[in-house]
């Protein structure tokens, strides 16, 4: 009883020489098949290279070609010979030149052994499994294939356009039901004969000549007819990208597929030295009845897989660039925003730094210079404080900001005397934590030293700038967390809101506030207002103030709930 | 843009290849052994000048990583690295005394021998002080990442120009023939980057740095492009249109994914910042032969006899490819 080794072989002659004779060494008959595309001359030194090797033999050439049924038919002249040449064979595995066997031969044989009535062979419903890419599932049944997609990519388009245009469907004959797999099988000689002998065969061959990628559905879906007992998975490991490509082992892979107890992968770097080295020259392993268990494998290849197709949220980079729209999250990591708060409060930055660990700068965009926490002139990633550089691409400099702090909450404040070519983005970032206290502006100005007529024209334009940041953050579009107090809502009750803000940032259960920022004295603010009003400028974003209000009154009737929008 | 676009963008590149045809006339062969170039060979394309201490850890590092031959243009070297690279077996050298800001900063030179040599080859156009880092480079040939991107259909790799600084003053350490200069230059800035699309050539236009940083903080707009695209399988009806930051036809800038993805990428070290730069720099800024009138080395003359050091507190230190994948300054994509 042994298993028979069906070979396609297209390229790195050297190591398919190489790996056809660790099979034939092991007591296995093996039958290659050279694609016709080679060169004569090539392939009669590969030929020769290999006539010393007993059992070994070499099929009819067909000319192969990705995609079409050449594949197909290669497989199919090769098995025959396989089945008629060695009687004793129980199973066939099918393999490539860049399959390299990772464990002894004898354990594959004894492992068919043990189990001689079972196919291996991946075979799935389209409708069930989403392997397939480029949008072509079901329609690989249904629509006809006659040009290659490699050469003649602009046909194969146009035809398959031509043929939804004109709603062709062809009928699956024989009532088979379409299957898909991994082209790299192992099935038994009772299965693969009655595939090979079935007396439809030419039936279904004329039907899954003009299928798209035939080698992956033809065995697969003929054996569904005919096994007893179907395995569906490959014995061999073959990963796929989101292309459809096969993955390529090199030699640092050589712990994993070490560990991975399957007993073929594929494909193979051709010059992995190490790999070749290591797996057909080593039989003195020991033996272990495990079964394959390529789950790490597997890890590592759907996460590059999905690196290669959604990134990492909130890196910009030189091959990483995404559309508006496509970026998988503007920034890397949630950051709060606070506008009015440190005017408000006199230590507001340094008590916000204690309550919740994170870093709080000062207002990043002010006009002169990014403020830094801690008075820094740059900042993790060698991001420099400088105004204009910032302003060159402010996008950039937020984004940077919070890919480099990976890990720490940044919070930072935000005002109508900044910069304020940042606000629609802040607004659109679902990752960003928006609280203002409008109105809150005034309190600086209010405190200030300063002629009363250039504190009413600061007035005016701090008002108007703030009154389009809450424009722009009201709108519809707005995905950023935002709650917005009026000043006079606000210092009614000020601990409710600034609780709030603190459990999102930090959203451990018990987390009481202990202390308390220090709210400026706002004895004669409510004045101050007045005589703005009185000099014709009406401020109106930080609420009612009455003329005479003066401090913070506690208990007042039931504090007002936050302003939450979304 | 659309059809007209193309159309122009056709014309742009046809009118490339003839200049560097015409500037093929101030090439002089020095040691022609492109015969001995077979066909999937990897090929590396530089110009040089006074090059002399970097050129044989230059060499080797590329040797090292797979490369099989080296086309260099020498353009009026006095310090005998024309006879050094003339020796090399592996080197085909040309020399020639043209004006190199003439041949728009040796780009035309290279064109001509890129078309002339490199077609059907991965070619890799580096300048004597960039290395070359791609994902899994310590553990793979620069082969194996050809055959991948071949298998990929992807023709042109991009690697962002990573600026390398020492600790202290430039001088500080001086760098001896054979050194890896990134032993002595091993600090780099990890996230100050900015990126902005190019609506004419579709590459992406990369600034940041330490450079920008210290030298153009008040010009930022001014401030070196750090996007480069130094390997590409070649054929002889491309053109790189201003050094090797983008190419046409345009397609071949795309080497970055708009659909949230990443591509795989690698990072060129830029070992600029030695002790030879201060003598580099006074004669370039005396010749004016670079960019911009050389005016970029007169920023930095000034401000590195000033004793301004590019190093700062939030300098990262480089270990390995892996580190810079981590930091985001290159990636894996789907290569694994």
């Amino acid at each position: 009883m042994s298993v028979g080794v069906v070979m396609l072989v297209h390229t790195a002659f050297d190591r398919a020489e190489q790996v056809a004779r660790h099979w034939a060494a092991a007591g296995c008959p093996v039958v290659i098949h050279v694609d016709k595309q080679v060169p004569r001359a090539a392939f009669a030194a590969f030929e020769r290279a290999l006539a010393d090797v007993p059992q070994l033999s070499f099929s009819r050439r067909f000319r192969c070609e990705w995609g079409t049924w050449g594949l197909v038919a290669a497989t199919q002249a090769t098995s025959e010979q396989v089945l008629a040449s060695f009687p004793e064979v129980r199973h066939v595995y099918l393999t490539s030149g860049a399959c390299l066997p990772l464990r002894p031969v004898s354990e594959l044989i004894d492992y068919l052994a043990d189990r001689p009535q079972t196919d291996f062979i991946e075979s799935a419903t389209t409708s069930e499994v989403p392997w397939t890419v480029g949008g072509l599932e079901a329609e690989r049944f249904t629509l006809r294939f006659p040009f290659p997609w490699k050469r003649h990519r602009f046909l194969f388009d146009r035809y398959v356009a031509l043929q939804r245009l004109l709603r062709v469907e062809r009928k699956v004959p024989g009532g088979l039901v379409p299957h898909i797999g991994s082209q790299w099988w192992c099935l038994t000689r009772q299965t693969l004969s009655a595939i090979l002998q079935d007396p439809q065969r030419q039936l279904f061959e004329r039907y899954f000549r003009r299928v798209w990628i035939p080698d992956e559905s033809y065995f697969q879906t003929l054996v569904r007819q005919y096994a007893i007992n179907i395995e569906s998975r490959s014995l061999t490991l073959s990963k796929f990208d989101f292309q459809g490509k096969p993955h390529v082992f090199y030699d640092d892979h050589l712990q994993l597929l070490r560990r991975s107890d399957c007993f073929v992968a594929r494909k193979i770097w051709p010059h992995a030295h190490r790999l070749y080295d290591a797996f057909l020259t080593d039989p003195a392993r020991a033996m272990k009845k495990t079964e394959p268990n390529p789950g790490k494998i597997d890890r590592i290849f759907a996460k590059a897989v999905t690196r290669r197709t959604r990134g990492r949220p909130g890196l910009y980079m030189h091959s990483r660039y995404p559309r508006k729209g496509r970026e998988y999250g503007l920034t890397a990591a949630p950051y709060s925003v606070f506008q009015g708060f440190a005017e408000l409060f006199e230590n507001f930055e340094d008590w916000l730094a204690k309550a919740t660990g994170a870093r709080v700068h000062g207002h990043l965009f002010a006009p002169d210079r990014a403020q830094f926490a801690d008075k820094m002139t740059v900042m993790n990633g060698a991001l420099s404080d400088s105004a204009s550089l910032r302003d060159y691409n402010p996008d950039a400099f937020l984004t940077n900001l919070i890919w480099n702090t990976r890990g720490e909450r940044q919070c930072f404040q935000f005002g109508p005397g900044d910069t304020q070519a940042i606000s629609p983005r802040l607004a659109k970032d679902p990752n960003a934590q928006i609280s203002v206290i409008s109105g809150a502006w005034a309190v600086p100005l209010f405190r200030s030293n300063a002629d009363f007529v250039d504190l009413r024209k600061a007035a005016a334009e701090m008002q108007k700038v703030e009154s389009a940041y809450l424009d722009t953050l009201r709108a519809t579009e707005t995905k950023a967390r935002v709650r917005i107090w009026t000043m006079a809502e606000f210092i009614e009750a000020p601990m409710e809101p600034l609780q709030t803000i603190l459990d999102e940032i930090d959203p451990r259960p018990q987390h009481r506030l202990a202390e308390a920022p220090r709210m400026a004295d706002l004895t004669g603010f409510g004045q101050f207002l007045q005589n703005l009003k009185n000099q014709g400028m009406h401020p109106y974003l930080m609420g009612d103030f009455p003329v005479d209000q003066g401090t913070v009154v506690q208990d007042r009737d039931a504090p007002r709930k936050p302003y939450l929008v979304r | 843009m659309g059809v007209l676009g193309s159309y122009r963008m056709r014309w742009a590149r046809k009118r490339l290849r003839a200049r560097a045809y015409r500037k093929s006339f101030q090439l002089r062969r020095v040691a022609d052994r492109t015969k001995e170039i077979r066909p999937d060979d990897i090929l590396l394309f530089s110009t040089q000048r006074n090059e002399m201490p970097r050129l044989s850890y230059f060499l080797e590092y590329y040797r090292d990583m797979g490369v099989s031959h080296f086309l260099m243009v020498d353009n009026g070297s006095t310090d005998g690295s024309l006879d050094y690279l003339a020796a090399q077996a592996d080197v085909s050298l040309w020399q020639t005394k043209g004006s190199y800001k003439n041949a728009r900063y040796g780009v035309d030179w290279l064109n001509h021998l890129q078309g002339r040599y490199g077609h059907d080859h991965w070619c890799l156009v580096v300048d004597a002080d960039e290395f070359l880092v791609y994902p899994f480079c310590d553990t793979r040939p620069l082969r194996a990442l050809t055959d991948w991107l071949d298998t990929c259909s992807i023709r042109a790799f991009s690697a962002m120009m990573l600026d390398m600084y020492p600790k202290g003053p430039i001088d500080a350490q001086p760098y001896l023939p054979g050194q890896n200069p990134i032993d002595i230059a091993c600090w780099f800035d990890s996230g100050n980057y900015t990126m902005s699309r190019n609506p004419l050539y579709w590459n992406l236009w990369v600034q940041g740095g330490p450079r920008s940083r210290l030298f153009f903080s008040e010009t930022p707009e001014r401030a070196p492009a750090l996007n480069k695209i130094p390997l590409v399988k070649w054929s002889r009806r491309y053109a790189y249109v201003s050094s090797t930051h983008m190419l046409l036809p345009r397609g071949l800038n795309l080497a970055y994914d708009e659909r949230g993805g990443e591509k795989a990428s690698g990072v060129l070290l830029h070992a600029k910042f030695l002790d030879t730069f201060s003598a580099k720099a006074a004669e370039e800024s005396e010749r004016r032969e670079h960019y911009d009138d050389s005016r970029e080395y007169l920023g930095y003359v000034d401000a590195l006899e000033g004793g301004q050091q590019l190093w700062c507190k939030w300098s990262e230190k480089y270990i390995n490819w892996r580190q810079l994948e981590i930091l985001g300054l290159m990636s894996k994509g789907n290569w694994a």
